[in-house]
């Protein structure tokens, strides 16, 4: 240390001392001073991000909003404001009664549809997907590059182009408009990205491990079941938040390959709003719309940064 | 994998030292546990596909026949005013999706970056979107631009009683309406890329940058994208094989109206195999949909692959 007295004669000379009034001392915090909190690059920058974060939740804001809303508050009023009365009949409408031409079960069967194509899909196509990128990471036989070159590349070709022939096909194996059909159809589009994922992943793994098992003696799925399962859970859950958001998601192969009393959620929803008879509901619709996006929203909630990590590696697929 | 085979060699020679099993049954579990990845791989990404080009050049009309009939239903098809419509459509839609995805991802991306607080709750909020059916999108659009319900009458409400805005009633603009939803509903994830991109930018690059007093704007244009060029082109790939199968978000915000006027390849191709039972028509119009994703394709994998790897 110097000495105190040179230290507070230098003190007297600095502006902070003067400013604050306090003993002015040399050893006070260090490291680059920190940027002011409302200078005019920060103003700007942050009015920037909350004007942008506003238009993003608007869409939201506006479901919530109106789905809580009685049709008359809606005719009068604007869809910007939040209820005067807060009811939640549309949403039990929405959920039990809304109609789809002469059906009038309300979004609940399309839900169940949902959960009973998601589950199995789910399941079957991690399934398959896992072993086989297992299978191109650690076994790999002659061609077996080539399958998987042709996989990633059959990723970009427009599902228009294969709805058709895959129509016979399901037809040939007696599955067309039955759940499992859809199910089969979900597993061979989620292949190219989910083989990828795990292809990647087991190939990250210490090749070590793989060899000692395979010098005890242990085969493909002993190795498999025994040895890299047991250490592979996240890219088992992006693989499944990949999967789960994709499946709900889909509207093409549920129109495609369903018979009405089959249809998914999404499929079921477009036919509620969008159906040309009657007075549009505007909060029955917004409802249901919501309770569509209600599990894709829910799994992206509570999955954080893992989701973003799921994309990123989807977005090698397209 | 050497390995492997090595491995598995020694194996085998321990255990039939008298005869070579069959290569074929070399891994055989490990075939097995591929079939259906061949399967998929050969049966319908490039059986299917072939199928349908095949297909294409035939007169199919309610059930596909092999009866060959030239490039008649690609003459039909460009003859067709609604495929020019939905071509003109995705173009529009394409490239300005194309810019403006980019443009917005990047600069939120770049705001993101500037090392601030909440950038958590705003990558969330900004990301959303993404986790939605474009069935939701659709919907939910269709209603704010809806000029009874949404934006219109708000600021009409609010005494600016000539405000027009209503994109999904106009055949002329409507495709810029969808071109709203789409972004709100796509921005995040190539804001999400082009963050980890930037991430990627290494610190001592900003450092320099500054030491050499270049302004933070002129850093970022003539430093950091020229270095976040394959982000760029991920991203450009990303966005052009999600434009040529936007199909439900129409769907779901316009139906394909007013008028016909929002209509997209994707839909031209569904309407004529399963509502107008014109088969052939949907083979050309799909071979088209993959005939413009190989010619974006092609110079992608040449850049990314140098010409070694076939796109």
């Amino acid at each position: 240390m110097a000495d105190p007295a040179s230290l507070n004669t230098l003190a007297a000379l600095d502006p902070v001392h003067e400013r604050t009034g306090s003993v002015g001392d040399m050893t006070g915090p260090r490291g680059r001073r920190p940027r002011r909190a409302f200078s005019r690059a920060n103003i700007f920058l942050y009015g920037t991000l909350i004007l942008v974060s506003v238009y993003y939740l608007l869409p939201l804001w506006v479901m919530v909003m109106t789905s809580l809303k009685g049709m008359p508050e809606i005719r009068m009023g604007n869809i910007f404001a939040p209820p005067m009365e807060v009811t939640f009949q549309p949403w039990v409408k929405a959920w039990a009664e809304a109609c789809t031409g002469l059906n009038c079960e309300g979004l609940s069967r399309g839900f169940w549809n949902s959960v009973r194509i998601l589950v199995p899909s789910v399941i079957v196509s991690i399934a398959v997907a896992s072993v086989s990128g297992y299978a191109l990471a650690r076994w790999r036989f002659k061609g077996s590059e080539t399958f998987f070159a042709i996989l990633l590349i059959g990723a970009f070709i427009p599902y228009q182009v294969m709805l058709y022939p895959i129509v016979i096909l399901l037809r040939e194996l007696g599955l067309y408009g039955s759940l499992w059909g859809l199910v089969l159809v979900h597993t061979i589009f989620g292949m190219p990205i989910n083989v990828l994922l795990f292809r990647n992943y087991f190939a990250a793994m210490p090749e070590e491990l793989f060899k000692a098992a395979r010098v005890d003696g242990a085969g493909f799925w002993r190795i498999f079941l025994q040895i890299m399962l047991p250490m592979s859970l996240p890219i088992f859950v992006v693989s499944m938040i990949i999967q789960v958001t994709g499946i709900w998601n889909d509207f093409l192969f549920g129109v495609v390959y369903t018979r009405p009393e089959n249809y998914p959620m999404t499929v079921q929803l477009n036919n509620i709003v969008n159906s040309v008879q009657g007075v549009k509901e505007y909060n029955v619709n917004m409802a249901a719309t919501l309770l569509t996006g209600l599990v894709p929203l829910i799994v992206y909630f509570a999955s954080g940064k893992l989701f973003v990590r799921g994309i990123a590696a989807g977005a090698v697929k397209g | 994998m050497a390995t492997t085979h090595e491995a598995s060699a020694i194996a085998e020679s321990r255990a039939a030292p008298a005869r070579r099993p069959m290569r074929l049954f070399r891994n055989l579990s490990a075939k097995i546990a591929s079939l259906p990845m061949v399967l998929v791989a050969v049966v319908i990404f490039v059986g299917c596909t072939v199928w349908t080009v095949v297909h294409s050049f035939t007169n199919s009309r309610l059930l596909p026949k092999l009866e060959w009939d030239g490039l008649s239903q690609y003459e039909r098809l460009w003859s067709t005013p609604r495929w020019y419509v939905s071509i003109e459509n995705l173009a529009i839609f394409g490239i300005l999706s194309m810019i403006f995805t980019l443009a917005i991802g990047f600069v939120l991306a770049a705001l993101l970056d500037r090392k601030i607080r909440g950038e958590d709750v705003i990558r969330t909020i900004i990301l959303y979107p993404f986790a939605l059916s474009f069935v939701v999108t659709g919907l939910v659009w269709q209603w704010i631009l809806n000029p009874e319900l949404g934006l219109q009458s708000v600021v009409r409400s609010w005494g600016w009683q000539s405000f027009t805005f209503d994109p999904l009633y106009d055949a002329d603009i409507v495709i810029y309406g969808i071109l709203i939803a789409a972004l709100w509903q796509g921005t995040g994830l190539i804001m999400c890329i082009m963050l980890a991109g930037l991430r990627g930018v290494d610190e001592e690059i900003w450092k320099a940058a500054k030491i050499d007093g270049i302004p933070t704007w002129k850093t970022y244009t003539h430093v950091i994208i020229p270095m976040m060029r394959p982000v760029f082109v991920t991203s450009l790939v990303l966005i052009a094989s999600g434009i040529v199968k936007v199909y439900d978000l129409v769907i779901a915000q316009t139906g394909g109206g007013p008028g016909g006027s929002s209509e997209v390849p994707a839909k031209y191709v569904m309407d004529s195999m399963f509502a107008a039972q014109n088969l052939g028509q949907g083979f050309a119009a799909s071979t088209m949909m993959l005939l413009s994703v190989i010619i974006i394709l092609i110079p992608w994998a040449y850049l990314e692959f140098g010409g070694k790897k076939r796109g």
